[in-house]
């Protein structure tokens, strides 16, 4: 009894232990980030004077915040459109084609998308979405979408087919149907499509050091390019605080839809 | 009289069934030929061109970009360097997303903390935790530089990213950080498949921990270990962000990885769209190669409708 004990007294330091070492450079992030002296290793006193210079640097911060924003809103939109009405149909509806059109979804999986975005660099121009957030929303939405219709087509599947009939006998329509009978149940992974999607235009930074100048810049390039811009001496108080900036709204998404998507992991990816 | 009535219903229902497949199906399809199939043409195009960053098209010139891009050392160097790279964050990556995921799959009130400190990296992007790390490994307010220094590996005011091994390993640190606790869900979610009464009966035949983990938990987990290690080295292999925040393929170009080196040629060394293509072409049929071998050794079984 008395060793049962000692064994779990050594789990928790141990488990303990190793969500210090997880959470540490968070928490070291957050401490340098309200440090006035973060350019030398004193990280005494506290004060927002890194998250002042932050507001008013290069165009303002509200400027690549908003950039941000719409990028990440293009691509939630877009995704949970693209993913809901294409995973309905794969997982409804016969018709020609179907397989062809499900395996070419799954070949985006196989194709590098940093292999895409030199074409892309072309291509953009050439349908009018140059140096255009949008544009960057497009592309981001193309990289996870195998992964949204392979999870949403499971996921309406595993909504029991008489569901629907009863509906279409009621007098719905395919679109009414869908709205009302199709989309309630499948909500978990609707959750995780969106939020997973939300993080990845969120913390985008590939696509658009490709596809943007720095007008259009969302935040993470920004910050990168700040860091770049001050030859020689590195703000590393200023980056820090860009950092807390960038991880806050991303952070309480991620903990608080927790629920959510463990229960649209399972069951989008065990076959329904 | 009845059967040809009853293969009009069903043809007549085949039909209504293919178009409204199709309806439903059009927005994607329209999505995938505008911003996957025409890109993909293009860099082929892009690939046999003499294709400038500002000055555009120019002409047919195979095979000069691929011969240009496969005699360039440096192609050589950091192919080495991202398979070398690719195979470590995978060794050091999958042991501990399994560990991890092992350790806090019960359903426990410490357990739920603990989780969701592991949790926490992943909510930031790549570049946000390749800046975090910059500032931490810097020497002029890092703590870890202090602490290599005491223990007398390095002198204080020199930068872990400095050595090349030193880079190597500070960027696989890096993504284990940012990754593990991903890698941990997904394992979770392989574990929570697993039906209860397998253990029960386990419990019951008297088998200890380690018996059930290596008879019962390890065999019916394989697919998902498979699919987090494919996960793994894929993205391990298209390394960008890390390297250009943290090193910038430096120093000496010993953290050159082949996506950097795409970069390098479209933007800084050549501005030569061309060979980037080039050499996104050559990526791109290695990694549908390398795919298909992964898929095929999974077994995954072609989609049955």
């Amino acid at each position: 009894m008395k060793s049962l004990s000692y064994r779990r007294l050594l789990f928790y330091v141990l488990t303990g232990l190793l969500a210090v070492i997880f959470v540490a450079p968070l928490l070291w992030a957050v401490i340098s980030s309200v440090s006035p002296h973060a350019g030398t290793s004193q990280l005494n006193g506290v004060g927002f004077s890194n998250y002042l210079t932050l507001a008013g640097y290069g165009l303002g911060i509200g400027v690549y915040l908003k950039n941000s924003l719409v990028v990440s809103t293009v691509t939630v939109v877009t995704k949970l459109v693209l993913s809901s009405t294409g995973g309905y149909a794969f997982a409804r509806y016969r018709f020609r084609g179907k397989r062809t059109l499900f395996v070419l979804v799954l070949s985006i999986m196989m194709v590098p998308y940093a292999a895409l975005l030199i074409p892309l660099i072309v291509w953009m121009q050439t349908i009018h979405l140059q140096n255009s957030l949008v544009g960057v929303g497009l592309v981001l939405a193309l990289f996870q979408l195998p992964f949204a219709v392979f999870m949403m087509r499971n996921s309406f599947a595993a909504v029991p087919k008489e569901l629907e009939e009863a509906a279409f006998i009621d007098g719905c329509n395919s679109f009414s149907a869908f709205l009302r009978i199709m989309l309630p149940p499948v909500l978990p992974s609707l959750v995780t499509v969106g939020l997973f999607s939300f993080l990845a235009a969120w913390n985008d930074f590939m696509v658009s050091l490709y596809l943007l100048s720095m007008q259009h810049a969302p935040l993470p390039l920004a910050l990168v390019n700040m860091r770049q811009q001050t030859m020689g001496v590195i703000d590393y108080g200023l980056t820090t605080a860009g950092v807390v900036v960038l991880t806050i709204p991303a952070g309480i998404l991620f903990l608080a839809l927790q629920k959510y998507y463990i229960k649209g992991f399972t069951s989008g990816a065990v076959k329904g | 009289m009845t059967g040809t009535r009853a293969t009009v219903r069903r043809s007549s229902a085949e039909r209504r069934d293919n178009q409204r497949g199709w309806a439903w199906a059009m927005p994607t399809t329209l999505f995938l030929l505008i911003l996957f199939i025409a890109p993909v043409i293009l860099v082929v195009v892009m690939s046999v061109s003499k294709w400038t960053l500002l000055g555009g098209d120019t002409g047919t010139n195979f095979p000069d970009n691929f011969t240009k891009v496969l005699s360039d050392p440096l192609l050589r160097q950091s192919t080495w360097f991202t398979l070398k790279y690719t195979l470590l964050t995978t060794v050091v990556l999958m042991p501990i997303a399994l560990g991890l995921a092992l350790l806090v799959q019960e359903a426990r009130r410490w357990n739920n903390i603990l989780r969701t400190a592991i949790l926490l990296p992943s909510a930031l992007g790549i570049a946000s935790a390749s800046l975090l790390f910059y500032a931490l490994y810097s020497p002029q307010m890092g703590p870890i530089n202090p602490i290599l220094a005491r223990t007398g590996l390095m002198d204080l005011s020199s930068s872990v990213l400095g050595t090349p091994g030193g880079a190597l390993w500070a960027t696989v640190i890096l993504v284990v950080w940012r990754f593990a606790g991903y890698y941990m869900l997904l394992t979770m979610v392989g574990l929570q498949a697993i039906p209860a009464d397998v253990y029960e009966a386990a419990r019951i035949d008297g088998a200890n921990r380690w018996n059930t983990f290596r008879s019962i938990t390890f065999p019916l987990l394989r697919p998902t270990i498979a699919m987090t290690m494919i996960m793994s080295i894929t993205g391990s292999l298209l390394a960008f962000e890390q390297f250009y925040i943290l090193t910038k393929g430096g120093p000496n170009n010993s953290t050159m990885t082949v996506v950097l080196l795409i970069y390098k040629y479209a933007f800084e060394t050549k501005k030569d769209l061309g060979m980037a293509a080039a050499l996104s072409v050559l990526v791109l049929i290695a990694l549908v190669v390398l795919n298909a071998l992964q898929l095929r050794a999974m077994g995954v079984e072609d989609e049955e409708d």
